[in-house]
């Protein structure tokens, strides 16, 4: 069977939708402000925190209005002072348009801002290309001292949040617009900077970052071990600093990898993987599944335009056969 | 000022004004006109306003200060020396491989709170500062210091908007109007003026005053906040390369290496001055 003539296997599994991450987030960062003095909520007038009752804490949620450059540059004048600010925009403007304050006051000086960006990938959906965010995991993963986050569910969103109390640097948190499935439970717990094994396989690995590759790189799994290839997925929620050991083990252990993220092909995570394993001297190929070098035109809600930029568990698959071709596997 | 301390303020700022020629006698030359114009105002503040301890520049509670326009970072660098953070024989450091004495501010350096260089970057991190004082409960006064080319970034303006609508009155903020940017007068460029009624139509405290006037200064800087509720702007009007007649308000002053001769006229021009002074008091 050629994969043309396979019918799309939705990336979404068929669990319903879960409550946003950005929701989930932003209702511990309430509760945690009340317990923690040095928690900052900054709001560049995101909407996002009107419904929050901020009770002994009021003062410390600023709202600094439409101007995210100087939401980031306070937030590390804060930081400087001992506080843990939490910067709220959009992925779009914390990658782009804040970036040189982000570079400059946050990352310069290793200061541990949290950086809450909501609307990424194409969470924005019908909102158009100027709100999404394609290009902000390559941009952060550059800078030095910072730390990217990607929670693939609402757990994950308070799994990491809360371990993003404990990272000494400023940290990047990327989340997503509308609800997304729970990948289920009783997962591995996270840990910042370790990969979570969401399924063994001696084929091939699937390392995906964010809700929707996730479930991708699950689905195509389960597929692909009808055809009898036995693909690990590895959920890598931590794209900096990246668990190295795992992609090595990866690379060394089974033929191919294939990574799924919902990103610009350059830059993101199957960039950093292959910069691993390009220096390993093993023949293991890495193929990306990612948002090709365009911009994502047009309308469509999230699942919409990942289906129209192959970001699906057909594309994982297809991808994972492509790479696994002459290679002696099962 | 300490007890000990009989310099008078001027004098304190002609010291400065050597130590700058100094460091630009270095192979790599340096920032002269924009350090120049800003030394009164260093003086002032390191000298009589500011709240801090030259030997504990850590210490909790201190007034903090960013130059912003980093472009400046000798004259920091020559006021913190003079002031007591470190001795002045480690400026011949500047610009020596390794050194820590980078042409923009490095926080490595004691006294220096945050690097700069890039410009409009300063005024949010005072904002940042100025709100941590207040959640704080500290009456700590939070320091920065602009150029006047360096109002072009629309940064300045977020952070001049975000300061006044959130009443940050230990915030105050300077700005070296000595008139020119790299490639001439910032009036050719993009426009200031009228530069108090902009800052008050944003909701601040401006102050005009004569930036090589140490006593005005003194006034304006320790007089801050005058209004409860206001963050403060002191606009200083100054000369570019101030100190130097021979490139005193030109634009070459922006950056200049002082070898040889020409250094060492430099230092007799000040070295004539310290003697009017001297003879005046």
């Amino acid at each position: 069977m050629t994969t043309s003539t396979r019918e799309p296997v939705p990336a979404a599994v068929e669990a319903p939708a879960a409550r946003p991450s950005r929701e989930v987030y932003r209702d511990l960062l309430a509760e945690l402000i009340g317990k923690d003095e040095r928690l900052v909520c900054l709001d560049s007038d995101t909407g996002l925190f009107s419904s929050v009752d901020w009770g002994a804490a009021q003062d410390r949620y600023v709202n600094l209005g439409i101007a995210e450059q100087n939401m980031m540059g306070v937030a590390a004048g804060l930081a400087r002072c001992g506080r843990m600010p939490f910067a709220n925009t959009m992925a779009a403007f914390a990658g782009t348009r804040a970036l040189e304050a982000v570079k400059l006051d946050i990352a310069l000086n290793n200061l541990p801002v949290r950086i809450a960006a909501t609307h990424s990938g194409l969470s924005a959906g019908h909102l158009g290309s100027t709100h999404h965010a394609l290009e902000d995991l390559a941009v952060m993963r550059l800078l030095p001292n910072m730390t990217v986050l990607v929670p693939a569910d609402a757990a994950a969103t308070e799994e990491l949040v809360r371990a993003s109390l404990d990272v000494p640097g400023p940290v990047y948190l990327r989340l997503g617009r509308g609800g997304t499935p729970d990948l289920g439970a009783d997962l591995p717990p996270l840990r910042v900077g370790v990969a979570q094994r969401l399924r063994s396989g001696r084929d091939v690995t699937l390392i995906a970052t964010g809700p929707y590759p996730v479930l991708a790189a699950l689905a195509a799994a389960k597929e692909l071990a009808d055809e009898g290839i036995a693909a690990g997925v590895l959920n890598m929620h931590t794209v900096k600093p990246l668990d190295v050991d795992a992609v090595v083990e990866a690379a060394e252990t089974t033929a191919a990898v294939v990574t799924v993220e919902e990103h610009w092909a350059a830059g993101g995570l199957g960039s950093a993987i292959a910069e691993v394993v390009a220096g390993l001297g093993v023949a293991c190929p890495v193929r990306r599944v990612a948002v090709q070098d365009r911009f994502a035109a047009g309308s469509g809600g999230q699942q919409h335009l990942l289906e129209r930029n192959g970001i699906t568990a057909e594309a994982v698959a297809a991808e994972t056969r492509r790479a696994l071709l002459g290679r002696r596997v099962g | 000022m300490p007890a000990t301390d009989t310099r008078t303020l001027e004098e304190h700022a002609l010291r400065v004004r050597e130590l700058i020629v100094e460091m630009c006698g270095n192979p790599e030359g340096g920032h002269l006109g924009g350090s120049m114009s800003l030394v009164e105002t260093l003086v002032t503040l390191y000298h009589s306003v500011l709240r801090i301890d030259p030997q504990h520049p850590d210490a909790p509670d201190r007034d903090l200060l960013v130059l912003s326009k980093g472009h400046g970072a000798i004259g920091l660098y020559a006021a913190l020396a003079e002031r007591g953070f470190f001795p002045e024989e480690e400026l011949t450091g500047y610009g020596v491989p390794d050194g820590m004495l980078t042409a923009h501010p490095n926080p490595a350096v004691p006294g220096v709170e945050m690097p700069t260089g890039s410009l409009g970057h300063g005024l949010p991190l005072g904002v940042g500062f100025a709100l941590d004082a207040r959640l704080a409960g500290s009456d700590r006064r939070c320091f920065v210091l602009l150029g006047d080319g360096e109002l072009q970034e629309g940064s300045v303006w977020e952070a001049a908007m975000a300061a006044a609508s959130h009443r940050l009155d230990r915030l105050v903020a300077v700005v070296d109007r000595n008139g020119l940017q790299i490639t001439g007068p910032t009036e050719n460029t993009a426009g200031l003026e009228p530069l108090a009624e902009r800052w008050r139509s944003f909701g601040w405290t401006a102050i005009e005053v004569d930036g090589h006037d140490p006593a005005r200064l003194q006034t304006a800087l320790g007089g801050a906040p005058q209004v409860a509720g206001r963050p403060t702007v002191v606009i200083a009007r100054t000369v570019k390369g101030k100190g130097l007649p021979h490139v005193e308000g030109q634009a070459r002053s922006h950056y200049a290496r002082l070898a040889g001769r020409q250094q060492k006229r430099a230092l007799a021009v000040l070295a004539a001055q310290r003697k009017k002074t001297e003879t005046v008091a």
